[in-house]
């Protein structure tokens, strides 16, 4: 079988460069004082100091959690340097004062930050470790009252409106990593959305991790005010590394009466190598709160990178009426772990949430869907639909479902569909048979195993998501 | 012209020789058929010209145009055009028929240099082949042979057979399963399809369906190893006798 499904002719991550920088990186160590360094180094009021330093001493309460299906070393947490930014720091208002060398980082990615190669009709803010290094469209945004910016940017300029949300959705104790990213969140967005505006252009950020032995905590917050909209997207890779790197990001969503937030992640941290060193641990707590009445909230996302992918993005479906949705695919191929899902939780009446997962395993790799679809007693009439597909490529990989379902009203009604399908040697032997090669065969039956979910991305993206996948997947059939 | 020789070819599979020195030449414009009983290496044989990987080639030779067959990947043997209709067609979730039969016709028209084909101009182009089978849209938007029966599975080789138009076509078994009409569509197909340019080889257990496409010869393949071979009379004459009397002389030899 060694011409077969299972031999691995690795195709190198495309985005594992490293870019030459000066950096100012903070000694490894967490201790308060390092905290009150980077809320220094940020600029930032006190009241965002004392709201980190009561997450870092929740944090050194809570046990690191293992009930997740995967399996990992230790993580030194006094081994990792909790701070890293370009030294010269660019001033937001010019592009022009931006390290050329930052710049050609995020055009080497396909995200290009100068004015006139722009993608049209994305607004993107690049972040390059710990700091964010521009926003692009600012002005034509603020025109209709947006805000989108750097989060340690909205602290000191828009105070009011973080500290009344920040923490509203992911409170500062939630979990462990959510605790550890409340006391060391260095960079990530903000948008602000006013009531009434439907957001021009996809707001997007994209996470670079350069410097090694950092961790990346990034935070992101986004509010939808009454009858608002927005489509938010979400990128990242990292350089390859021989060692694991910590990246543990909170992420909250408010939407308010009426309001929509469409919220998609491609995630393309680097995965390790095929016996399973280096790459992303991906810890991250993303979580939307359907504040107002006829609310929704829409969560896409593509994961095909990290060593360890530990990520569940729930909606809570407070207000009648309100919607939310999970739509996701997971690859695992050589050595990844995923543990992924989402947890819908319904309070208000005629709330209703889908749930579309589609784990595709290659390799070596473990692709667990975990959900949690929870009905309170008030929530009359609620609905969920849940679909879990897995798919498995050779037979070194595993595939797993723990659906979990607490129904505390009658009147709910409760869909549940599951399949695993494997694609096998013989079908890609039938595939060449045909003259289809290996590669073109797997990418097809990949691709119309997670139409469902890529018809769910903005135009722009799904390209990149099945160009992605296919790349992820190359070199797991013979 | 000869299209395919194969001399002294042996090979195994799961480290058991299963074929055991088999000798064939294929000229074109010819119509072979393989018959033999249940376990003697007739898919085996078939398998291993088309490229599966479970089985090893551990001597001999297969020239194809000339060239070796070996030497070559699976896709590209099909793409050079020869084309297996399997024995147990394959299923394949998440692609439609059509679809797939469109990346097959595209990667073959690519080798070639010819222009791929769009969706649009493909369906034209199937329209035809569909009417020669006797189907309707319907098969195409449907996932590669999923939930197909036995005997549509069959029918859909065919298809697939009648579309590529390939130079060596070896058919196993493709008719067993079929009901009359089918039986008859297939021989339909494969007559329509001969050419003085190409050539098939068909595995069958039936006489039947050598009644409708003529064979111009016969070989019975047993143990491993083309032990008789002659004209469609000797078609017949299994029909009647069975294979125990030409297992018998190769015992004793
Ligand atoms: N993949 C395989 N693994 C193990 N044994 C195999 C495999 N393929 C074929 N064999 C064995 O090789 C022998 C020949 O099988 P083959 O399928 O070629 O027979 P056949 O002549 O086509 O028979 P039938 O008329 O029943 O289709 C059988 O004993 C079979 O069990
Ligand atoms: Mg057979």
């Amino acid at each position: 079988m060694s011409s077969g499904i299972e031999a691995q002719v690795l195709q190198p991550y495309k985005y594992g460069f490293v870019t030459d920088i000066e950096a100012d990186v903070v000694p490894p160590g967490l201790s308060e004082d390092v905290i009150r360094l980077i809320s220094a180094k940020k600029g930032e009021p006190e009241w965002m100091l004392e709201w980190r330093l009561k997450a870092y001493r929740n944090w050194l309460k809570m046990p690191e959690p293992h009930w997740s299906n995967v399996t990992y070393g230790p993580i030194d947490y006094q081994g990792i340097s909790y701070y890293a930014a370009p030294k010269q720091r660019p001033k937001l208002e010019s592009l022009d004062q931006v390290d050329p060398k930052l710049i050609e980082t995020f055009e080497k990615l396909g995200i290009p930050i100068e004015e006139r190669k722009r993608l049209a009709g994305v607004a993107v803010d690049a972040v390059f470790d710990s700091v964010s290094v521009a926003t692009t469209f600012r002005e034509t945004l603020a025109q209709q009252g947006i805000i989108f910016c750097a989060i340690s940017e909205a602290i000191r300029e828009h105070p009011d409106l973080v500290r009344k949300y920040l923490g509203s959705v992911v409170p500062h104790n939630d979990n462990f990593f959510a605790a550890l990213n409340s006391a060391v969140f260095t960079d990530g967005s903000f948008a602000y959305i006013p009531k009434g505006v439907r957001c021009p252009l996809e707001l997007s950020t994209y996470f670079r991790i350069n410097a090694s032995s950092t961790g990346q905590f990034e935070r992101t917050l986004i509010v939808a005010e009454e009858g608002s909209y927005v489509s938010y997207l979400e990128g990242c890779s990292a350089p390859v590394r021989d060692e694991n790197q910590l990246h543990a990001a909170v992420v909250e969503l408010v939407a308010l009466d009426d309001a929509t937030i469409k919220y998609s992640t491609i995630q393309n941290w680097y995965p390790g190598d095929e016996e399973g060193r280096g790459g992303i641990y991906n810890f991250v707590t993303k979580r939307g709160a359907c504040r107002g009445k006829n609310s929704k909230i829409s969560w896409t996302q593509v994961e095909t990178g990290s060593a360890i992918t530990w990520k569940y993005p729930g909606c809570i479906l407070q207000g009648d009426n309100s919607i939310g949705e999970f739509y996701s695919v997971a690859v695992t191929n050589q050595r990844q772990q995923a543990d992924t899902g989402t947890k819908m939780i319904h309070l208000g009446k005629n709330t209703r949430s889908t749930i579309v997962s589609k784990g595709i395993s290659a390799g070596r790799g473990q692709n667990t869907y975990r959900g949690l679809v929870k009905i309170l007693k008030g929530a009359d009439h609620a609905r969920n639909y849940s679909q879990c597909d897995s798919m498995l490529i050779g037979d070194k990989c595993g595939a797993h479902t723990f659906p979990y379902i607490d129904v505390r009203n009658s009147t709910a009604i409760m869909e549940h569909e599951a399949s695993t399908s494997k694609i096998g040697e013989d079908q890609i032997f039938y595939a060449k048979q045909r003259g289809v090669s290996a590669e073109d065969a797997v990418s097809m039956i990949v691709n119309g195993f997670c139409k469902e979910v890529f018809k769910e991305l903005p135009m722009e993206f799904a390209v990149e998501a099945q160009r992605l996948l296919g790349i992820s997947l190359e070199g797991s059939v013979g | 012209m000869t299209l395919l020789q194969i001399k002294n070819l042996r090979a195994s599979v799961e480290g058991r020789e299963i074929l055991q020195g088999v000798d064939l030449t294929v000229n074109t414009g010819e119509v072979h058929a393989i018959m033999g009983p249940n376990g003697s290496g007739k898919s085996t044989l078939a398998q291993v010209l088309a490229g599966h990987p479970a089985y090893t080639v551990t001597a001999g030779s297969a020239l194809y145009e000339g060239k070796d067959l070996f030497a070559m990947t699976p896709e590209e043997r099909a793409r050079e055009g020869v084309f297996l209709a399997f024995q147990y067609p394959v299923a394949i979730r998440g692609i439609t028929n059509a679809y797939f039969l469109r990346s097959a016709v595209n990667a073959i028209r690519k080798h070639r240099g010819t222009e791929e084909l769009g969706p649009v101009e493909f369906m034209d182009a199937l329209e035809e082949k569909l009417k020669v089978i006797g189907w309707d849209d319907s098969y195409l938007s449907r996932p590669v042979n999923e939930g197909f029966s036995g005997g549509e599975k069959k029918r859909n080789e065919i298809l697939q057979l009648a579309v590529l138009e390939p130079k060596l076509a070896i058919l196993d078994e493709t008719d067993s399963g079929l009901d009359i009409d089918a039986l008859k569509t297939v021989a339909r197909t494969v007559e329509k399809l001969r050419r003085p340019d190409n050539a098939t080889v068909m595995v069958t257990h039936y006489y039947r369906i050598l009644t409708h496409i003529q064979p111009d010869f016969v070989h019975v393949l047993a143990a491993g190893r083309i032990v008789k071979s002659g004209g469609k009379e000797l078609a017949q004459e299994l029909e009647e006798k069975g294979y125990d009397w030409i297992r018998e002389p190769a015992a004793v030899a």
